[in-house]
């Protein structure tokens, strides 16, 4: 009985240590980043900063361009991940027979496991010579590349994660709902994913991280040109991307120089970004949850 | 200058090669990194090099040149490779970190200009490149061909070979210009990029060193001014001097190079290493 005591004790410490550390190492990287990169705001004047121009080894370092290059891509990526991924999720959570499920759910998966390497390739190979004779455009490598194919990674994201939510949603709401008469559709659009909310939030957040962070495969199709996005018809020019351009840069630089910490900095504009992304979702997710608590009650 | 370089490195060689006990000169591992242009020949090397040190390993990677410099800075490679001279600045950081950056030419290249073969441009000069690389020409018609956009393709920042265009070709050799590439040039990560892009875009102007370029991109001849005659880029007419975009290839080390690394340069230097220059389409640095 006491030995029990003490090897429950021992457990929920180190439990505890492992969450804790957690959210130490975030704190740790986070601090990191702020270490290496605030120097830059200090080397290069704000208006710099703002330059329309990054062309680091003539210390150029105007962010916009990265910056509206990562926007760029990720909203085309999101646009087509999230209504793709959602409704494949309800499809095989809600309308697909189980013995269907059971094959397409794991195929899926096995997507979400491909190398981006991979991907980029033959991003490079098929996907963009295919886009420059189909859109008549003067070169495939375009943002528009980067989004489809970032929308292609997060597509199993976002259905794995949103079918595990919407299948948690307890059966027996859907049969009162269908004994008030409700169709298919009333079902899951009034009653499942309003039940299934901050799963499929939680989904469409990791999404969007991942097409975020992506490197490789953006780095490969995009065509890296720094410009600043100037409506929808940039969607089909070349970007650069934040990603990218750390990827592209960082291997070249020495320790310490302005360039150096103009990397980090990026970083840090990055980091900032999905965390916007994340507590924006985590705030409605949060709310939906003390809602639904109290009609529950 | 270039011969007073050359007379101080042998002297350095000769001066360090006596001091050498004979066993550290036959085992060991060599680390050597940098650009991508030479990658192909220090891999060809190393592997040529096992024939005559079995003991040694050469270990190498790529990366670009600015890559190579740096780790030479950061201490973490015995050899970088570069495709242009290492910058003022870079050795006043390799001096600071307590590095003193020692310079071998090892070949030379030339950076073919390279279109779609249906494209029928065939030959531009190095104003025209300039033009269309800073942005003012922007259609092949304004040159004498389609009516077709110009995609301009670029090798990134950390290339030797962007550095190199910049300076040779939009700048034309003027340390004053301060031309930049236009915005909407494509920075692609590697040689290969650039390749595969020309090879299927009809739009696509770019740029590789010789050594990258295969059969299935059209080379276009360059002439140094208007006046001048267009020469397609060859051994011989980098060798002559004639072709106008060529340049040095260079191997640094962190000091004078002692051991198994002098002994590695001396046989690159040598001419069995220098054959194989030659076989990858670059050019000997000593013929």
């Amino acid at each position: 009985m006491r030995n029990m005591a003490k090897s429950e004790l021992i457990v929920t410490r180190l439990i505890k240590i492992v969450g804790y550390s957690a959210i130490l190492f975030v704190a740790l990287i986070f601090l990191f980043l702020l270490l290496e990169g605030a120097p830059a705001l200090v080397e290069i004047p704000l208006q710099d900063l703002l330059d329309t121009r990054w062309y680091p080894i003539e210390g150029r370092f105007g962010l916009l361009p990265l910056i509206g290059g990562t926007v760029l891509v990720t909203i085309g990526a999101a646009m087509i991940a999230l209504p793709l991924g959602l409704s494949t999720a309800i499809y095989i959570a809600e309308v697909a027979p189980r013995t269907l499920r059971e094959v397409l759910k794991p195929v899926v998966e096995v997507l979400a496991g491909l190398p981006s390497v991979m991907l980029g390739f033959l991003g490079i190979v098929v996907l963009a010579p295919f886009i420059r004779q189909t859109f008549d455009l003067p070169t495939g490598l375009s943002a528009f590349t980067g989004a489809i194919l970032l929308g292609a990674m997060a597509i199993p994201t976002v259905v794995s994660v949103a079918e595990d939510a919407l299948d948690a949603v307890p059966s027996t709401y859907r049969e009162a709902a269908r004994a008030l008469g409700a169709t298919d559709w009333q079902i899951i659009w009034r009653v499942t994913l309003p039940a299934a909310r901050s799963g499929v939030l939680t989904a469409v957040m990791l999404g969007i991280g991942r097409v975020i962070g992506e490197t490789m495969a953006v780095m490969m199709v995009t065509g890296n040109a720094p410009v600043i996005p100037n409506g929808l018809a940039s969607l089909f020019r070349p970007a650069r991307t934040m990603t990218a351009t750390i990827a592209a840069e960082m291997g070249e630089v020495a320790n310490g120089s302005v360039h150096y910490h103009a990397l980090f900095l990026i970083g840090i504009v990055l980091f900032t970004f999905s965390l916007i992304v994340n507590l924006s979702v985590s705030g409605v997710v949060f709310r939906r949850r003390t809602r639904a608590e109290r009609i529950l009650s | 200058m270039k011969t007073f370089l050359a007379v101080t490195l042998l002297l350095g060689l000769l001066l360090a090669s006596c001091s050498t006990p004979s066993s550290q000169r036959t085992t060991g591992t060599i680390v050597n990194k940098g650009s991508d242009t030479i990658v192909n020949l220090a891999l060809a090397w190393a592997e040529a090099y096992k024939g005559v040190e079995p003991q040694v390993d050469i270990a190498v990677t790529g990366g670009g040149s600015g890559t190579g410099i740096a780790a030479l800075i950061n201490g973490t490679v015995d050899v970088a490779n570069a495709s242009r001279q290492i910058k003022p600045v870079e050795r006043e950081e390799a001096v600071a970190n307590g590095v003193e950056p020692v310079e071998f030419v090892i070949a030379r290249d030339a950076i073919a200009i390279i279109v779609h073969h249906s494209n029928p441009i065939d030959e531009l000069s190095i104003d025209q490149l300039s033009d269309i690389y800073s942005g003012k020409i922007s259609n092949w018609s304004e040159l004498g061909g389609d009516d077709r956009p110009i995609v301009k393709l670029s090798r990134e920042t950390n290339s030797g070979t962007h550095v190199y265009f910049l300076e040779q070709v939009l700048r034309k050799g003027d340390k004053e210009d301060l031309t930049l590439f236009s915005p909407d040039t494509l920075l692609l990560p590697s040689s290969e990029g650039i390749m595969s892009e020309v090879r299927d875009n009809p739009n696509a102007l770019g740029y590789d060193g010789l050594g990258y370029v295969t059969d299935d991109v059209k080379v276009v001849a360059v002439a140094a001014d208007q006046s001048g005659f267009y020469v397609l880029p060859s051994i011989e007419t980098v060798n002559n001097a004639k072709y106008p975009i060529s340049r040095d290839l260079y191997m640094y080390t962190a000091g004078e190079p002692t051991g198994r690394i002098l002994a590695y340069l001396e046989w690159i230097l040598h001419a069995d290493a220098q054959t194989i220059v030659s076989d990858l389409g670059f050019v000997p640095a000593t013929p």
